[in-house]
């Protein structure tokens, strides 16, 4: 039965798929329309969905310490002992991934329908849609690391091939080239952290695993396995995430990711994908909780990576760019959780991330389609009136990211920061970055709002009754907005009430959540020696009023495009940095790429053609200057040449054959 | 059928030539050209059939060498026409019978001169090939090994491209040179087959009885697995004996390169299993860790040079010292799990190169060029040809689900038992190689369709596609079902490798890897 869950959509895959290529070979063929393709990938994943929904009831009917489900289908790779199971394993833990993807994931491909409407080939896009949901679905649903892994590299192939899928832009193509590239560098450290796996544990299936790594008992080490092998195991891996979830070193790929269709940054970069690293992290628990160290890192990283990715988010002026940094930023919340053994803390981030960026994404896509693609957003404001649907779902979405009460991101984010505090492998510090980064989060979410929303149009508004057939832009006379079809409105109406509420799911101390993964990730890990739990509500106000202090700071700031540039102009060392994002890109191109090229480049001229070849041609020389002697047979052409060389080889053989007989 | 099914090897290898002879009789000129091809193709299909009956009679798990010929040959020097398949060899062979029709149809349009001689030369090709992998005698694999050199100098001096000249006296200096020391080797081998046992003799068994001092840097077995080594490391080729490749592959004519990566250079990786490892099992344990680092420097030096290649097909050329430089590194691991990965990989580079030098032959078939900067947003007007080319690219750089990630992974995984510091340096091909294929894939395929020239190109033909086609489906069934492959391979590597690590005990580098393989 678990099979079905990413049976669909790669049945949907397919279809679509090879719709696309036999209509490529008859050019005279009509067009496949965005709605047929379209509604053929929805029901795909919709039927998806209905199954990991009928799943979980199935894992809630059943005894606590029980709930798994698992299929094995085949033997993938079997080489002596090592066997590779082709399997998935269903539990408490990748059962709500399941639901995220698959739920998440029918409401973006519904929206894209209406988003995609106007595409060239939406045959090819839904079919990389649901070829991503099938990887995905492989990812969670994988009962061992190399499933895992056929998942995490296959979402990567979807993610390259979305990004660039408007590929006759060279920008965009690009864009896709170096997220599959900064990946691929990830993905070396998974490698060989799986490898390291096997050769100390001598299996790469999660429950065996857990079971060889538990067996000295809750908290040991496992019998002859040194904790620096474990914490080499859990660095390697984590160098993983930190390409796949945009994480310090790797997250570049993600900002120029949005250079893909918005609803995929929505489903891939944002809900889905880029939360796998969590996921990994999570599921091998067992192994990050036995090595401080590489928690440490974790967390670390996370931190780091938040509150950096926040300082660019706040100068940010395309509506998406904002949006993929604050992803890199909220990504960073999700391992500091996990990093301080918070598990349950990270998972519950995803599922609300999952909801509000989806939301927050859809909705600038809404603009965007409203706006003719206008993507600045210094040149819009005053869509509130002209989109006021979209304005609505949106303002849950912002709400619910800046940590507002009650709203969903507020729950999930508050968790964190509590548990970054008072978990035994917390610290002020972790918690003072978090709080921070809460409040520079509300800063330029408000800033993105209110630039888009608010205040009065900076954009020539086209006047006039064209209607909405107003989609030929730019004729001189300002753009007509429109509000979005129903389409996609409706997805986003889910989303909002999703993001509005689903954080009840994890009220502190009721957790439903917490109580759900404990079999996975083991019972709540209290809080270190000294913290008093009459804190939770202190810190949970702080962070609650610095919320309210960056909106309204922002609100204000910006409600005057003129004090931001005044206030731009006074740091304008530092803004111009955070601008260029760090420099960050300039940087990597000037200490890998420059260098490797210009090493290859040397090596091919100077080492393959300079010094092998001319050994190679001096030792021809030779024996051509024997052949001048014999000048008379060389006819220079190339035939002659050739027959005799090979008739010289038969003899020669012949000879040497006929001599030793003798 | 009575003589078929004792000489059921015989009569696959010489199937090909004996048609091409048959083949002569057609006579030249435009007029037959149809039924040339028809012919040829003809030939090649039914080879590709007779295989199949070689699978079926082959036994997993049964005796090492299956459905044994043997015949007098040279008897004053222990020579005999033997041959004998194992389950190594059986997949090369089914790889060898595979891709031959394939390069048949896929030179309909490429080749228009000298095709009675071209169409000849390919199927005369195939049975050289086919007999070295089934000879299980030494001077018999010589033969074969040196009768492959002579058609495909020919392909590549008379239908290659313009330096076609200097590519093919490379090739063939670079080979001979190889080759010619391995012959003394072999004549040496022989010699002390007498002292040892009284008679001559150059038949693989028996020489896998001879005792050869194996101790020291250069020993006996270190100078004659060396003398083995450089002629299938030149084949493979290894890092640095690599520069015949690029110049051989870029002026061949498609065919020819399709056949020079696909089957030719397993001969490299072939001769290494079943003589360089299992006669010299001492030196290789003594020169293990030497050819792993060589095998690290090629995957990451080949991805490098690959790079900056400004010529589509150069590119490949370089791509494939990266993709051979695994197999050295797999089998150089010496345990199961690398030294299936390796063969897995041989028949992987054959799959995915050549399917990589047909594409770069279809598009220069319209465009005559291969230069990278000559193209730019080609899918626009190829979305088939898009479509297949990304399939065999993410073949190339070892997607899971493609046979690529198999032979890579288990590689990469034999060799971080025997040296994880050699794997990991050797995974940074799994980086690279996705750079240099993706840079080159966008610079091709993507951007804007800016070229005036490309801007009428006809996308794949019906012909093209049945050429593709099949290696897709291998490419997948590769990546999800490798353990079909592995059945009928098991137990010979297992021979192979109880064979390669006979010297284990001696030496504390080989001990390690005892260890290593548990």
């Amino acid at each position: 039965m678990i099979s079905l869950i990413p049976l669909f959509p790669l049945i949907g895959f397919l279809i679509n798929g090879t719709w696309y290529a036999l209509g490529q070979s008859r050019p005279g063929a009509r067009k496949a329309s965005a709605g047929l393709t379209g509604g053929i990938a929805t029901l795909a994943i919709f039927a998806s969905f209905l199954v990991s929904l009928q799943l979980f009831l199935q894992l809630h009917g059943m005894p606590e310490d029980g709930r798994v489900i698992e299929q094995m289908m085949f033997s993938w790779m079997k080489v002596g002992d090592f066997n590779l199971q082709m399997g998935f394993r269903l539990d408490s833990l990748n059962t709500l991934f399941t639901l995220v993807i698959t739920g998440v994931g029918t409401l973006i491909h519904l929206y894209s329908v209406g988003y995609m409407g106007h595409d060239e080939t939406p045959g090819k896009f839904f079919s990389y849609l649901n070829l991503f949901c099938f990887a995905m679905l492989m990812l969670v649903l994988g009962s061992s690391l190399p499933i895992l892994f056929l998942g995490w590299e296959g979402v990567g192939l979807c993610s390259y091939l979305l990004i660039g899928y408007w590929y006759a832009d060279t920008e965009k193509a690009s864009a896709g080239k170096k997220a599959f590239i900064a990946n691929r560098v990830g993905d070396l450290g998974f490698l060989l952290g799986m490898f390291l796996i096997y050769t100390t544990f001598g299996t790469l299936d999660f429950a065996q695993l857990k079971e060889v790594v538990m067996a000295g008992g809750h908290g040991a080490l496992p019998h002859g396995v040194a904790l620096g092998t474990i914490t080499t195991i859990c660095v390697l891996l984590f160098v993983g995430c930190t390409g796949k979830s945009a994480q310090i070193p790797l997250f570049v790929w993600l900002p120029d990711a949005m250079a893909g269709p918005t609803p995929v940054s929505a489903l891939i970069h944002a809900a889905t994908m880029v939360t796998s690293g969590i996921y990994m992290v999570t599921r091998l628990n067992f192994l990050y909780s036995l090595s401080p160290d590489a928690l440490g890192l974790v967390a670390g990283i996370g931190a780091a990576t938040a509150l950096f990715a926040a300082t660019i988010a706040l100068v940010q002026t395309d509506i998406k760019k904002v949006l993929a940094y604050s992803t890199v930023s909220q990504l960073g919340y999700m391992f500091l959780g996990c990093g301080v053994g918070a598990y349950t803390a990270g998972v519950f981030h995803v599922i609300t991330h999952a909801f509000f960026k989806a939301l927050l994404f859809l909705g600038a896509g809404s603009v965007i389609h409203g706006m003719h693609e206008e993507q600045n957003i210094l040149k819009m404001g005053g869509l509130r009136s002209r989109m006021p649907r979209t304005f609505l779902v949106f303002a849950i979405g912002w709400l619910a990211i800046c940590g507002i009460p009650p709203f969903s991101g507020f729950f999930s984010k508050d968790e964190i920061l509590w548990t970054a505090f008072s978990s035994p492998h917390g610290s002020t510090v972790l918690w003072a970055v978090g709080a921070v980064t809460a409040v520079m989060t509300a800063f330029y979410m408000t800033r993105l709002f209110s630039l888009t929303f608010l205040g009065q149009p900076r954009f020539q508004e086209a006047h006039g009754h064209d209607d909405h057939h107003g989609h030929g832009h730019g004729h001189g006379h300002g753009i007509h907005v429109h509000e979005s079809p129903w389409i996609m409105v409706a997805p986003l109406g889910v989303l909002a009430v999703l993001s509005a509420a689903g954080g009840f799911m994890g009220v502190p101390h009721l957790s439903w959540l917490e109580h759900w993964l404990e079999p996975v990730v083991g019972a709540h890990h209290g809080i270190a020696e000294g913290v008093s739990p009459s804190l939770e509500w202190v810190l949970m106000g702080v962070s609650v009023v610095g919320a309210v202090v960056g909106i309204t700071f922002a609100l204000k700031l910006y409600s005057n495009l003129k004090n931001a540039e005044k206030l731009a102009q006074s740091g304008s060392g530092l803004h111009k940095l955070l601008v260029n994002k760090w420099y960050v890109d300039e940087l990597y191109e000037a200490i890998f790429v420059k260098p490797i090229h210009a090493l290859s480049k040397g090596l091919w001229k100077g080492f393959d053609v300079a010094v092998i070849d001319r050994f190679v041609v001096g030792f021809g020389r030779i024996s051509q200057a024997t052949g001048q002697a014999v000048r008379t047979i060389q006819t220079g052409s190339i035939q002659v040449y050739a027959f005799v060389l090979g008739l010289g080889l038969v003899a020669t053989v012949g000879y040497l054959i006929y001599g030793l007989a003798r | 059928m009575a003589w078929l099914d004792n000489h059921l090897l015989t009569a696959v290898v010489f199937l090909p030539l004996l048609w091409a002879l048959v083949g002569l009789l057609v006579p030249g000129g435009d007029k037959s050209a149809g039924a040339r091809k028809a012919w040829t193709l003809l030939g090649s299909f039914a080879t590709f059939g007779l295989s199949f009956l070689l699978y079926d009679r082959f036994q997993a798990g049964g005796a090492e060498f299956q459905l044994m010929e043997k015949a007098p040959w040279i008897e004053a020097m222990g020579i005999s026409y033997s041959l004998g398949v194992d389950g190594i060899s059986l997949w090369l062979m089914l790889l060898t019978t595979f891709l031959t029709p394939i390069v048949i149809l896929a030179s309909f349009t490429a080749v228009e001169e000298r095709q009675k001689e071209y169409y000849f030369l390919l199927l005369a090709l195939e049975t050289a090939m086919l007999g070295a992998f089934v000879a299980t005698d030494v001077f018999l694999f010589y033969v074969f090994w040196e009768a492959m050199l002579i058609p495909m100098y020919f392909l590549v001096g008379i239908w290659g491209g313009k330096d076609r000249i200097y590519a093919a006296m490379k090739f063939f200096l670079y080979t001979l040179v190889g080759s010619l020391l391995m012959l003394v080797a072999i004549f040496y081998l022989a010699y002390q087959h007498k002292l040892q046992f009284g008679t001559y003799s150059t038949a693989l068994v028996d020489l896998y009885n001879l005792r050869l001092p194996g101790e020291g840097w250069l020993s006996v077995q270190a100078i004659l697995f060396l003398a083995f080594s450089l002629a299938f490391a030149i084949k493979v080729p290894l890092f640095p004996l690599h520069t015949w490749l690029p110049d051989a592959h870029v002026q061949a004519p498609t065919a020819g390169s399709v056949i020079l990566a696909g089957v030719l250079l397993k001969m490299g990786g072939y001769g290494f299993i079943r003589l360089a490892f299992p006669l010299f099992p001492q030196a290789v344990a003594q020169y293990q860790v030497a050819f792993m680092i060589l095998a690290a420097i090629a995957i990451v030096y080949g991805a490098w040079v690959a790079t900056v290649q400004p010529d589509i097909k150069k590119l490949v050329a370089y791509s494939s010292v990266s993709h051979m430089g695994y197999v050295v590194l797999g089998l150089f691991s010496l345990n199961a799990i690398g030294a299936t990965g390796a063969i897995y990989q041989m028949l992987n580079h054959g799959i995915s190169t050549g399917g990589l030098f047909l594409l770069v032959g279809m598009i220069y078939e319209r465009r005559h060029t291969r230069e990278i900067k000559d193209f730019g947003g080609i899918t626009k007007v190829m979305p088939l040809f898009a479509v297949a080319f990304m399939i065999v690219t993410l073949s190339s750089v070892a997607l899971p689900g493609t046979n690529g990630f198999v032979g890579e992974f288990l590689i990469l995984l034999g060799a971080w038992k025997t040296s994880p510091g050699l794997a990991a340096i050797s995974a940074l091909g799994v980086i690279f190689g996705a750079v240099y294929m993706l840079w080159m894939f966008q610079r091709v395929m993507f951007g804007p369709l800016d070229k005036e020239e490309n801007k009428k190109l006809k996308d794949l033909s019906f012909r093209e596609v049945l050429v593709l086609l099949p290696l897709i489906v291998a490419i997948f069934a590769m990546g999800v079902a490798p353990n079909f492959f592995f059945r009928k391979m098991e137990s010979s590597v297992d021979s192979f490798l109880r064979r390669a690590q006979r010297a284990a005990v001696v030496t504390p580098v080989a001990a390690n890897t005892i260890e290593g393989k548990n």
